[in-house]
């Protein structure tokens, strides 16, 4: 597969993240972020992203599974992954936060437990998502192409 | 995007290029973020992680930073708590932060001295006009440099019949005046401080008491309450509970202030002011339908009747000298409004701004702002491959891990529709049971055309909604793979299988989405197969 068609394969993922709400425009805020000086900074951010939202999505299990639950230390996680999926523009992420922490308000552990599933789920397919996306990136780079950018 | 975010600077070559912020943020990866944005903007950035570590930096050296960017929530310290500290002690403009736009919080901000309140995500055009918080804040508090009289009451009177469109009021104006007076002295100042006219103070000769607004006001409120006939300086003094000021100090700023108020009241004799009052009748408290905000502060609604000013006549304002009481909240009123009449208009308006000049704001009720849900959704999928079982009365669950594989019973299933969110109703999310595997065979059984990047077709397949690794050749148009039912086992935390198909329907999200693209769980698993094929 040449250059081109790789282009076009990462152009078409990234327009399929966005328009699914996998990624929002703060995503394109970040790769309008990248120059010379910071050649890599996008995959920085999300590598930092990833790291964050492991710790914090185990931090969020442990606190499920205490008894008795401390639910205001969930909201505490769940508010900082808010923050940080809004780094990246996780958007589907940060929605799951938002009903996260209104169970947590309600102390609803059942739905804390659900909520904490969708999120887990919501970060895998994102890693995955974006992965794919930088694997692209270094392909059509290695090839001597150069990043469509998503307007 | 243009490189060079700053906005022209009109007066001083460079500025506010080069401003110096701070920026305290317990994310490290917002930190990162918001450290490349304002170097974008050319402004001098120091990250902290910590709140302490920020007020350390900040109180030793004081002249270290212009402005300071803070996160609401951290660990070590609260937002809010930070905002104080450097309000007092360091007297810097300071920009709160966070990812929750709750209007309590903004308020909460705007009542702790907050000069703006940012949502996260920040956009850079926010970021490029910050500097004019700085430069507002010190035409405002009017720093004295080398001026001798301190206030002078002449320069600004000067300007002011010059045409300069001044709104203020008579906090403002006394420390615009003096502000004014020193810019002028200071108009042959050395160019090595170009970048800070406002707010240089290792050119003063030596310390002196800068009266602030704040200052200024405390002093005035003191004023009043004593009654400006029986005052004295002492008693003032005393009034303000300002420690580190001192009889002088007090006693010299009230001859100014006499001569100052005297020298108004002529000018009102003579000329008719035509001021209407107030500029921004939201923000009269004499208004009761205004300020809803005080009342359900229920601060001390002494009233605030300052009566400012667009003067056409220039130069005259209307004072009440006997009704200067200023609760905490309208002082922040004041300088919003203060700042928007300014001489250097914010076009930026945020939200802060907003909600104090723009009054509509409904009372404050935390729990209006939280949205609360029924958990009982009505759903067609039952958990019908999964025992219904209650998640406390699962003996078998140990670990929350557990917990998540079994899940629990169908009637509590999560709430919906806020934030674009809908329930899972997927039938083995999660589940140790193994749902079937609804796997396209047409994708599986297709072979792989063998390019050059064979780990990118491992990765296609995991394509937005996940699957195995089933191999396909690249060629394949990409809505191909949004389709796919493939199970999702690439997970951390023991969930298998997972039946792709029904997953999230948004359709907020996805309105503009064909059909066929839609993962609606109504219909997908009876129809997609036919779809992949098709």
């Amino acid at each position: 597969m040449d250059v081109l068609q790789l282009q076009r394969k990462l152009r078409e993922h990234q327009a399929a993240m966005l328009r699914e709400g996998f990624l929002d425009d703060q995503f394109s805020q970040l790769q309008k972020l990248q120059d010379e000086s910071s050649p890599d900074f996008v995959i920085e951010v999300v590598k930092m992203f990833f790291d964050d939202s492991e710790k914090l999505l185990n931090n969020m299990t442990r606190a499920l599974g205490q008894v008795p639950v401390d639910f205001k230390q969930v909201d505490a996680h769940v508010h900082q992954y808010k923050g940080s999926s809004a780094s990246v523009g996780a958007a589907r992420v940060k929605n799951v936060c938002a009903t996260f922490r209104n169970f947590c308000e309600t102390q609803n552990l059942e739905g804390c437990v659900r909520c904490l599933q969708q999120l887990q789920n919501e970060y895998s397919l994102l890693k995955n998502n974006l992965q794919y996306l930088f694997r692209l990136q270094e392909e059509i780079q290695a090839a001597g192409g150069s990043i469509p950018t998503i307007e | 995007m243009d490189n060079n975010g700053c906005l022209p600077c009109t007066r001083r070559e460079g500025f506010p290029a080069g401003l110096r912020v701070l920026v305290v943020d317990d994310d490290p990866t917002w930190l990162k973020i918001l450290e490349k944005m304002l170097k974008k903007c050319s402004y001098q950035v120091t990250t902290c992680c910590l709140a302490t570590e920020a007020l350390k930096k900040l109180r030793e050296r004081k002249d270290a930073f212009d402005i300071v960017i803070s996160d609401v929530n951290m660990p070590d310290m609260n937002g809010f708590k930070l905002l104080e500290h450097v309000g007092l002690e360091m007297d810097l403009p300071v920009i709160m932060m966070s990812v929750d736009g709750e209007t309590s919080r903004v308020m909460k901000g705007v009542q702790h001295g907050a000069c703006d309140y940012l949502l996260k995500p920040i956009r850079m055009k926010e970021l490029r006009n910050i500097w004019q918080h700085v430069l507002r804040k010190r035409i405002h508090e009017g720093r004295e440099f080398e001026s001798l009289e301190g206030f002078d009451f002449e320069g600004i009177h000067h300007l002011m019949r010059n045409g300069q469109d001044q709104c203020c009021d008579d906090v403002s104006l006394f420390a615009l005046e003096d502000c004014i007076s020193s810019t002028r002295k200071r108009k042959d100042a050395d160019n090595k401080h170009d970048e800070r006219e406002f707010g240089d103070s290792s050119s003063t000769k030596k310390a002196r008491v800068v009266w602030s607004v704040d200052l200024h006001q405390k002093f005035v409120q003191a004023v009043n309450q004593i009654g400006f006939d029986k005052v004295g300086p002492k008693k003032i003094l005393d009034l303000m509970n300002v420690p580190w000021l001192t009889r002088e100090n007090v006693a010299s700023h009230l001859q100014k202030y006499r001569l100052y108020l005297s020298r108004l009241q002529k000018q009102r004799d003579q000329k008719k002011c035509s001021s209407s009052g107030i500029k921004n009748p939201d923000l009269n408290p004499k208004d009761p339908g205004s300020s809803s905000i005080k009342n359900s502060m229920n601060k001390q609604q002494n009233v605030v009747s300052i009566d400012g000013f667009r003067c056409p006549n220039n130069g005259l304002v209307q004072l009440h000298e006997s009704d200067f009481t200023v609760s905490e909240l309208n002082k922040t009123e004041q300088r919003r409004a203060l700042a928007t009449n300014n001489i250097i208009p914010d076009p930026n308006m945020t939200k802060v701004s907003q909600i104090v000049l723009n009054q509509t704001f409904s009372p404050l009720n935390s729990e209006g702002n939280i949205e609360v849900f029924d958990c009982t959704i009505p759903t067609q999928y039952t958990w019908n491959q999964v025992p219904k079982r209650k998640l406390q009365d699962d003996p078998k669950s140990q670990s929350i891990a557990s917990m998540v594989s079994s899940p629990s019973a169908a009637s509590s299933i999560a709430s919906s529709a806020v934030d674009n969110i809908i329930p899972v109703q997927s039938k083995s999310l999660m589940v140790n049971d193994q749902s079937s595997v609804t796997s396209n065979p047409g994708l599986k059984t297709q072979e792989f055309d063998a390019s050059l990047i064979p780990e990118l077709e491992f990765y296609q397949q995991n394509l937005l909604w996940g699957g195995e690794a089933a191999f396909s050749p690249l060629e394949e148009d990409l809505n191909f793979f949004l389709l796919q039912s493939e199970c999702y086992n690439d997970m951390n935390f023991g969930m298998h299988n997972i039946d792709t198909s029904d997953y999230y329907y948004d359709p907020g999200l996805i309105a503009d989405v064909p059909n066929h693209l839609l993962y609606d769980s109504a219909d997908y698993s009876v129809v997609d197969q036919s779809l992949f094929i098709a």
